[in-house]
């Protein structure tokens, strides 16, 4: 494999169009629970922990080669909120592009035609990490940091928030990320021997309710 | 083996109902233990109902409880409880474990609508419920948890609902909160303060056709269509009255 790869994958610039989306940051800044650093922190953590954890097991066990069809339907389980459902979605198809572009791979092409609308964007993520030579720890790690890096980069822009603070919010999380990289692969291989059942559904409510909210909004900086 | 042992208690109570084949409900099958009693009440028209009353405190920490209530083809099964359910800390510090299971077949109904389950301080508990319907199968299921006692720190409460119809997850769900839970539980992300949190899931074949309209209750409830033949409610709110007083209000939009 290629280390280098893991951080052409992972790299704000690689052209997916996550920065179009914050990641619950808008709507938790409209709602004044993110007001300041701290408050980015304590987002960032819980976001982590609940849809960073899923995220990186539903990658990493596409890494391992779960069916994606089943790993797509428990996505869906674990994605209550319509507005996310439909996000992940579109930012699954607009990886899937890069990725097809960036890793050229028949199993990219095999996606791209079972899910026209899109998969799930961390089903995209394991397979694009595959498609790269990577394993399902790297899948897991980009996952997890993604997890992050969306929301603190939006309040910058949202809150006018001093962009070294947001830095030092993430490299704060950084041992947490490992962390969450080590369960999520754990969890990914429990799914690989006994099915998509075992994969983890840590949930934030605040973020699937701040979700519907900001979708309903006819005006917003950012897609969710 | 249900029982009392050093370590907690062992107890699993079960609900059977089945029709009785001249539009009423049966329940072959009543069977309380340990802290979980069961009784049946009055009920008009199709349906049984059954209420859930504690026999003594509990969950306590290292006490193992199930409850499992299955509804055969036609039948049409109300369950509530008594009064809320309060996890307390054990002798031996253990987590406790609740969990439910229950089994709706094709053309029966059920309502699952307990009380508040209150997690008190110094208290541990992973619950699950688990909802297996057959397609055809209808289901109100509310789930309502409170993070301590009035002015009371929470205890640990880890809680997994699932939701599968016709072999496919509808919903899948762990809410992870109080001390030692991941980091973040009470930010901006998850609970933000909010001291009660709850959902309502209902499940009818006509939304498999005609799902409901996402819509926001508010900034702290929402309504939304699943993928699949169901619905969610999504609240949290500062207390107990608050919150069931959002979910009352989602029931009657759907009349639930």
């Amino acid at each position: 494999m290629s280390r280098a790869a893991l951080l052409v994958l992972a790299d704000g610039r690689f052209p997916a169009g996550g920065h179009a989306h914050s990641g619950g940051a808008e709507a938790a800044v409209r709602a004044g629970r993110i007001t300041d650093a701290a408050h980015l922190e304590d987002f960032c953590r819980g976001r982590l922990h609940t849809a960073g954890l899923v995220a990186g097991a539903l990658a990493a066990a596409a890494v391992l080669g779960v069916d994606v069809r089943e790993l797509d339907a428990a996505a869906d389980a674990r994605t209550p909120s319509p507005a996310l459902r439909t996000a992940a979605r579109r930012l699954g198809r607009q990886l899937l592009r890069a990725a097809r572009a960036s890793w050229p791979a028949s199993e990219l092409d095999a996606l791209a035609r079972e899910f026209p609308k899109g998969a799930h964007q961390p089903v995209v993520l394991g397979l694009a990490a595959r498609a790269a030579g990577l394993g399902p720890d790297d899948a897991a790690y980009c996952a997890a940091y993604e997890s992050v890096s969306g929301p603190a980069t939006a309040t910058v822009r949202l809150l006018s928030l001093d962009p070294f603070d947001a830095t030092g919010v993430l490299a704060r999380l950084a041992p947490a990320m490992d962390s969450v990289a080590d369960r999520a692969v754990a969890a990914a291989r429990r799914a690989a021997a006994e099915g998509v059942d075992a994969l983890p559904a840590a949930s934030g409510p605040l973020l699937e309710v701040g979700a519907e909210w900001h979708a309903a909004w006819p005006v917003r900086l950012f897609a969710s | 083996m249900d029982g009392v042992t050093t370590t907690g208690v062992r107890a699993h109570a079960r609900i059977a109902a089945r029709a009785d084949g001249r539009g009423g409900t049966l329940l072959p099958v009543l069977d309380g233990a340990g802290p979980l009693a069961l009784r049946r009440v009055r009920s008009t028209g199709a349906e049984a109902r059954v209420m859930v009353v504690g026999a003594m405190s509990g969950p306590l920490g290292g006490d193992r409880l199930a409850l499992s209530a299955s509804v055969a083809e036609g039948a049409r099964l109300h369950v509530g409880s008594a009064a809320a359910t309060i996890a307390l800390p054990g002798q031996t510090g253990d987590e406790a474990r609740y969990d439910v299971r229950l089994d709706v077949a094709e053309g029966a109904e059920l309502h699952w609508l307990p009380e508040q389950l209150i997690s008190a301080g110094g208290s541990d508990l992973y619950v699950t419920t688990r909802a297996e319907l057959a397609a055809g199968a209808g289901l109100v299921l509310r789930e309502e948890q409170v993070l301590g006692r009035a002015g009371e720190e929470p205890g640990r409460l880890t809680s997994r609902l699932t939701v599968r119809v016709a072999g496919r997850t509808v919903l899948d769900q762990e809410l992870s909160c109080g001390p030692g839970a991941p980091g973040g539980w009470d930010g901006p992300a998850v609970l933000a303060g909010h001291r009660a949190v709850g959902q309502l899931v209902v499940v009818r074949p006509e939304f498999a056709e005609r799902p409901v309209q996402a819509q926001a209750l508010g900034e702290c409830a929402v309504l939304i269509p699943l993928a699949g033949p169901a619905a969610l409610v999504s609240a949290v709110a500062p207390d107990a009255l608050r919150l069931r007083g959002l979910l009352d209000e989602a029931r009657s939009l759907l009349a639930a």
